[in-house]
């Protein structure tokens, strides 16, 4: 086989394994932090109960993103030596300050915010959990930053080959790095809330955990409901910076093989890439242009404007369909499930058992939607590395053979099924044995006590 | 030498240190989860408890280190990753199952714990091998001939044998009772092997690499040098000798694992010494595979800022969880 398409298909399928744990933990970090104040604020066991059970998610999802990160920092030298050469002088400080300033500073409190109560006072124990999230979230910032730079360029020079910088603000703040940051974070945000809620449901339905469980249940579809319409603002916005820059990108998304102007939007099809058309094609007259030009008769480049040099149009096409499909979803889910939780009270009993099923099956919508987005991404820039100046084929090992690829891609996928399989049986199996509410041991009794005796002195 | 052209020089001198971190705090962690099977049920659990705060930023210094290569010697982190493709790889899964593992374990159902003790065991003793061979393929330029193999084989059933010393050392200095004195006997187990194993690659390094021997054996340089073995012997030997003192269970329980620290720290300048000006020996010097000195000025920025304030927190760290190891809870 092409030792290309294993090298692509292997590093695809590192960045898939990968992406689903900085995923849920971005927005965990300040989840639990939130859920650690309620704590502190209330005195209510059951805060405490879920601070700990999510605690435990976030250990093991961050410990899975840390091992297939290592992987990935890697894999960028055995797959990609040419990438490095050449474009070494961009991306090499922006994944140096990643490790820099973020992943030893998430390393390094890790242990504080996991191990460190009874050690540590509150506050530095408060001060270590900020530090983790706050990494976690400066990660992303140098990730997508990067991967921004791969997707529109700026704020560079290439001599004989190689990249210099010019200027490092516009590599930094490249057009498309605001729309891909924020999109990233919300999409963070949306995973780790459905998850909370979906988690949640699980164990209602199982009846478990019925105090702590419809706190967490509200936050997550709180912050859901709130924040999916954002993400889908943010994305359209994202689309029209996209269209801007990396216009056959968008065609491949909608199916467009020659330019036209009043594009129809594809509802359905098959696109063929040997035949240069789409089959089966269910479509809404003018509708594309009008969603990407704000004008019916606007023009749409197609593939046929970029000979040789445009992403393959089926897989764009259904991931960017999965994704916003997921997105629509999400959007019903969270807000008739927000409607119907605060109709009840949060009471636990009269929720109904239709809307739990509905949440525990979406616990992993996220990591659908968010994957989804990254192969419209990453295989939209195809076949570039860096959008437009370096092909990804002119960068590939060539002097691994295909043989050792192909051997090396079969252990990893074999191994991240194994660990997602492991991962969400773990996350199944902790949700249902959970501690519900968790009696405050002997030092926080006395605080609970000084508090109440205070109230008790105000109060009379 | 211009600022320039000694920027190379600094990187390289980061990057070897980061290794060096790397091979020390990592070092003790996976000879910890080479000794699992060897403890039992609750003493299992100690042994995760006395490195569970650490191994998250014991395995960043491996990120670092070869992020150092990566962003400052791109040409040669090209050349030495595509040649240990394999054993990279290897690597790479050993650390994913133990890193993995090791959360699973507590995580899980009882009924699976003993499995995922069987994988963390299994990860440590992939991913030290695998950087044993991977250290034997480096030092000895990726040379090919039937001796080669051999010597990175050597090489990949000594560095494991090194981390279950430390690792016996690191469980002397964090726990207390049946346990402390089991580990006093695993690190005598394990003295010989590692002694045997640094004379064997002593002696045969200069065979397998003519650059290195002639390094070696130059006059007057030999005369100077002399104190790195010299001084390795005599940390090697007084760990042995503190080893059979009963003081080494009270007092004087971090002494071991001081002086293999220098061991190690030692040995690592002699492989520094040896290579030197080489980022990849007889292929590639440290200037040939720099990157541009405007990009490396770039980093070193954040290098001198971050850091201090790496080294300052992990003193933090070390310092909440000081003393004996105690049961890991997730507050």
């Amino acid at each position: 086989m092409d030792p290309l398409i294993l090298a692509r298909a292997q590093f695809a399928a590192n960045i898939t394994f990968h992406i689903l744990f900085p995923t849920i933990t971005i927005a965990l970090g300040w989840l639990l932090m939130f859920f650690r104040w309620r704590w502190l604020r209330t005195h209510d066991g059951a805060w405490l109960a879920a601070y700990r059970f999510w605690t435990k998610v976030f250990a093991l999802s961050f410990a899975l993103g840390v091992v297939s990160g290592i992987t990935m920092s890697f894999q960028f030298g055995t797959n990609w030596p040419g990438f490095m050469e050449k474009a070494g002088n961009v991306a090499g400080p922006l994944l140096g300050y990643e490790v820099l300033t973020a992943f030893f500073l998430e390393a390094g409190f890790l242990g504080v915010m996991l191990f460190g109560h009874g050690r540590v006072s509150e506050r530095i124990h408060m001060m270590a959990s900020f530090f983790v999230a706050f990494g976690t979230t400066v990660s992303a910032f140098w990730i997508l930053a990067l991967n921004s730079w791969m997707q529109t360029p700026a704020g560079h020079e290439v001599i004989d080959g190689v990249f210099h910088v010019k200027s490092w603000a516009e590599v930094l703040f490249n057009p498309s790095f605001p729309y891909r940051f924020t999109h990233m974070l919300l999409a963070s945000g949306l995973t780790c809330a459905f998850l909370m809620a979906g988690l949640s449901a699980w164990q209602l339905l199982r009846g478990q955990a019925e105090r702590s469980a419809p706190k967490v249940m509200r936050v997550g579809l709180t912050v859901a409901a709130l924040l999916i319409p954002v993400q889908i603002f943010v994305g359209d916005l994202h689309g029209l910076n996209t269209l801007k820059h990396q216009p056959q990108k968008i065609a491949a998304m909608e199916g467009v093989w020659e330019t036209e102007r009043g594009a129809p939007l594809l509802l359905f099809a098959v696109p063929d890439d040997k035949a240069r058309t789409n089959h089966f094609e269910i479509a809404i007259p003018k509708m594309a242009s009008l969603v990407l030009t704000h004008d019916a008769d606007g023009e749409i480049k197609g593939l046929n404007d970029f000979p040789d040099a445009h992403p393959p149009a089926a897989p764009l096409f259904f991931a960017f369909r999965v994704m916003v499909g997921m997105g629509v979803l999400m959007l019903l889910v969270s807000w008739v499930g927000w409607w119907m939780g605060r109709r009840v009270g949060w009471a636990p009993q009269r929720l109904s058992r239709g809307l739990l099923w509905v949440l525990a099956g979406m616990s992993f919508s996220g990591w659908v939607a968010t994957v989804a987005g990254w192969y419209v991404t990453e295989i939209g820039r195809q076949p570039f590395i860096v959008y437009g100046l370096l092909r990804t084929a002119d960068v590939a090992a060539t002097t691994v053979p295909s043989s050792m690829i192909a051997l090396s891609l079969a252990m990893y996928v074999t191994l991240y099924l194994a660990l997602i399989v492991a991962y969400v049986s773990v996350l199944k199996y902790m949700a249902e044995k959970p501690e519900d509410v968790i009696e405050p041991d002997a030092l926080e009794r006395a605080e609970g006590r000084a508090a109440a005796a205070l109230a008790k002195g105000s109060a009379t | 030498m211009t600022f320039d052209q000694s920027l190379p020089l600094i990187f390289m001198a980061l990057m070897g240190i980061s290794m060096l971190v790397y091979v020390i705090s990592d070092g003790y962690d996976l000879g910890v989860g080479l000794l699992m099977p060897r403890a039992n049920a609750t003493e299992k659990d100690v042994l995760i408890a006395s490195i569970g705060p650490f191994w998250d930023a014991n395995e960043t210094w491996l990120v670092l280190g070869i992020g150092i290569l990566l962003i400052a010697f791109p040409k040669a982190h090209g050349l030495v990753l595509t040649q240990l493709y394999l054993p990279v790889t290897l690597m790479l899964i050993g650390l994913m199952l133990r890193g993995v593992a090791f959360d699973f374990r507590v995580k899980a159902k009882d009924v699976h714990k003993a499995t995922w003790d069987r994988l963390f065991f299994a990860g440590s003793l992939l991913a030290s091998m695998s950087q044993g061979w991977m250290l034997g393929r480096y030092i000895s330029g990726f040379g090919s001939g039937w001796n080669y193999p051999v010597f990175a084989a050597a090489i990949a059933l000594a560095l494991p044998a090194a981390y279950v010393l430390l690792g016996a050392a690191w469980l002397i200095m964090k726990t207390e009772g049946e346990l402390q004195r089991k580990a006093i006997r695993w690190a005598k187990l394990a003295w010989w092997p590692v002694v045997v194993g640094m004379v064997l690659i002593s002696l045969s390094t200069p065979w397998i690499s003519a650059t290195v021997r002639q390094r070696w054996f130059e006059l007057p340089a030999i005369i100077a040098l002399s104190a790195i073995p010299l001084t390795t012997a005599i940390a090697l030997v007084a760990a042995r000798l503190v080893l059979d003192r009963p003081i080494v269970r009270k007092e004087l329980c971090w002494l071991p694992f001081v002086l293999l620290i220098a061991v190690f720290v030692f040995g690592f300048l002699g492989l520094a010494y040896s290579i030197y000006p080489f980022v990849v020996i007889d292929q590639l010097t440290i200037w040939q595979a720099a990157s541009s000195p405007a990009a490396l000025k770039v980093i070193l920025i954040g290098v001198c800022i971050s850091v201090p304030a790496i080294a300052a927190y992990t003193v933090f760290s070390y310092r909440v969880f000081w003393g004996k190891a105690t049961e890991l809870r997730y507050g």
